[in-house]
C-alpha cells in the first residue's frame, strides 16, 4: 500500500520522515497533547517510504514550529522534514540539521553532574561524538548521554 | 610555553609537551619544596581553596605549595561555615572568590563542578577533584613521581590495580600514560574493570594495553605497581562493594617475585589494600608520592601566575 488516505492540511506544518516509532516524542517535544488546542493532529505511524523504508509522519494544523522544537526533532529523527504549509500548498521545505553542538536541549544523563544541580546558573552543553546513534558528551562532565528521548527537556 | 592564567580543569587540557615542561618544571622546585631554599616568586599573591569536600594531601600540599612561594591562602575545607548552607549556588561561591584572589583550587562533590567554576571565573581555575570525574594535579604528580624514581616513562610496564571503574585516578593517569607510551595492564575484581571509553582513548593514542585478573601473573614483569582503593562511597550498590571488598591486598609474600626496583604507587588514603609491612621495604613511594605533590603543585602555581619564576 502506497497511497495514504489522510486529508491535505490547509495551513500548518508536516513532519515526514520521522524515524519510524519516533512519532509520539515529536508530539511531545511539539508539546501535543495540550489544553487549548483546537486544531486536528494527525499522526501516521510505520509507512513505508520510497526513500526510508519505513518511516513516521506528524501533521499539525495551525501550527508552525520554533527553531528549539526543530532542533530537538533533529536529536530522535535525524532524516525528517519540515514542511511548512499555507493554504494547501507547501510554501517551504528543509531537512532537519544534524548539530555538532547541543545547548539547552537534552538533560546530562549522570546524575551527580554539576548541570543537574537544582539552582545552579547553568545551560546543559554537549558535544556530538557520534550521529547513527546519536551520542552527546557533556561539556562539563565529560559522560556520554545516549538515551536522548528520555533526556530531553 | 605560557600558562599564565590558565585553568587546569582536565588532564585533557595540556599537550604531552606541555605536561613535560610542568614536569621540568617541578624539578627545579624540589629544594623549595623541601624548605632548602626560599622562594618569593608569589610574593602579595593569594590562593584561594575551596574544598567543598574532605582532603588531607591535595588541600595541604596545594596550600604548602603556595606559602613556600612566598603566596598567601584563604578558603575552607568544609562548606558547613559558608553560604553554602544558606543555599547559595557554585557559580556565585565561585563569583566572590574570584573577587577575593588571584586564583581558586576547587573540589567538589559534583562532576563538571570545576568547568562550571572556570566559566564563571575570570581568575584561572584548578580542579582538585569533582566527584568522580578530574583531578588532573594527581595525574601530574604521579607522572613526576615515576619519572624522578624510574628515570622514563616510555616502556615502562605499569601495572594498576584495584577499583578501575569508579577510581577517577586511574582514568586519567592511564590517558596520560598513554601519551608517553608506557606499557600499561589493568588489573581488577569482576565488574571493576577499567571501562570500554578509557580504554579507547588509551587505544587511541597508540598506548600498549592488556587486561587481566591475575596479579601474581603481572608482578614480575613489572616496573611500577600503582594500587587503589576500592571506595565504598562511589558504588551505587552496596552489594556490589561487599562482593569486592579486599579483592586485592599487596604484601611482602606477593612482592618476593617482582623486580627488585619495583615500585609501589598509591594515591592515598589506602584502608586495607597495602599491608604496612610494605612501607619499610625497598618498593614503597607511595609516601614520597604525596610529598612530590608539592614541587609540583609548586610548578603549576607558579606557571599560571607567577610567569614560570623559581
Amino acid at each position: 500500500m502506497r497511497d495514504v488516505k489522510v486529508t491535505p492540511i490547509k495551513n500548518g506544518t508536516v513532519i515526514d520522515h520521522i524515524t519510524p516509532g519516533m512519532a509520539l516524542n515529536v508530539l511531545k517535544i511539539i508539546g501535543i497533547p495540550e489544553s487549548g488546542v483546537h486544531s486536528t493532529v494527525s499522526v501516521l505511524m510505520h509507512v513505508p517510504s520510497q526513500k526510508v523504508k519505513w518511516k513516521d509522519i506528524v501533521k499539525v494544523e495551525d501550527r508552525e514550529l520554533d527553531k528549539s522544537q526543530v532542533d530537538k526533532i533533529a536529536l530522535i529523527a535525524p532524516n525528517a522534514s519540515i514542511n511548512i504549509i499555507r493554504n494547501y500548498n507547501v510554501v517551504e521545505k528543509h531537512q532537519v540539521e544534524a548539530p555538532t553542538e547541543v545547548v539547552g536541549l537534552v538533560k546530562c544523563e549522570n546524575p551527580n553532574c554539576i548541570t543537574n544541580k537544582p539552582r545552579e546558573p547553568v545551560t546543559s552543553r554537549f558535544s556530538v561524538v557520534a550521529h547513527d546513534p546519536l551520542r552527546l558528551k557533556c561539556h562539563y562532565c565529560d559522560r556520554e548521554t545516549v538515551d536522548i528521548v528520555k533526556h530531553l527537556l | 610555553m605560557d600558562f599564565t592564567g590558565r585553568d587546569v580543569v582536565s588532564i585533557r587540557d595540556l599537550s604531552k609537551d606541555e605536561i613535560i615542561h610542568i614536569l621540568d618544571h617541578a624539578a627545579k622546585m624540589l629544594p623549595a619544596a623541601q624548605g632548602e631554599k626560599l622562594s618569593k616568586v608569589l610574593n602579595g599573591k593569594i590562593l584561594a581553596t575551596l574544598f567543598f569536600e574532605p582532603s588531607t594531601r591535595t588541600r595541604l600540599s596545594f596550600e604548602s605549595s603556595m606559602l613556600r612561594l612566598g603566596g598567601m591562602c584563604m578558603g575552607f575545607s568544609d562548606a558547613s561555615g559558608t553560604s553554602v548552607v544558606k543555599g547559595e549556588t557554585l557559580a556565585d561561591t565561585i563569583r566572590m572568590a574570584e573577587a577575593y584572589a588571584d586564583a581558586i583550587v576547587l573540589r567538589h562533590p559534583h562532576e563538571g563542578a570545576a568547568k562550571l567554576a572556570a566559566d564563571f571565573s575570570s581568575k584561572p581555575v584548578i580542579n582538585a577533584g569533582d566527584g568522580a570525574g578530574q583531578h588532573p594535579t594527581q595525574t601530574l604528580l604521579d607522572l613526576f613521581t615515576i619519572r624522578t624514581e624510574k628515570g622514563d616513562i616510555a616502556d615502562k610496564n605499569i601495572v594498576l590495580v584495584g577499583d578501575l571503574k569508579y577510581g577517577r585516578t586511574v582514568h586519567s593517569l592511564s590517558y596520560a600514560l598513554s601519551l608517553f607510551g608506557a606499557s600499561i595492564t589493568c588489573v581488577a575484581p569482576p565488574g571493576l574493570q577499567m571501562p570500554p571509553e578509557i580504554v579507547s582513548h588509551m587505544k587511541q593514542n597508540g598506548g600498549k594495553f592488556n587486561l587481566s585478573d591475575s596479579l601474581e601473573s603481572v608482578i614480575p614483569g613489572a616496573d611500577v605497581l600503582y594500587v587503589t582503593r576500592i571506595q565504598k562511597e562511589r558504588f551505587p550498590d552496596p552489594e556490589e562493594y561487599r562482593k569486592v571488598e579486599g579483592a586485592f591486598r599487596i604484601d611482602n609474600a606477593l612482592l618476593a617475585n617482582a623486580k627488585r626496583s619495583l615500585i609501589v604507587m598509591h594515591p592515598l588514603p589506602r584502608v586495607n589494600e597495602i599491608a604496612p609491612e610494605v612501607d619499610a621495604g625497598p618498593h614503597c613511594r607511595y609516601f614520597k608520592q604525596a610529598f612530590y605533590g608539592v614541587p609540583v603543585r609548586m610548578a603549576l602555581l607558579s606557571l599560571i601566575l607567577g610567569k614560570g619564576g623559581i
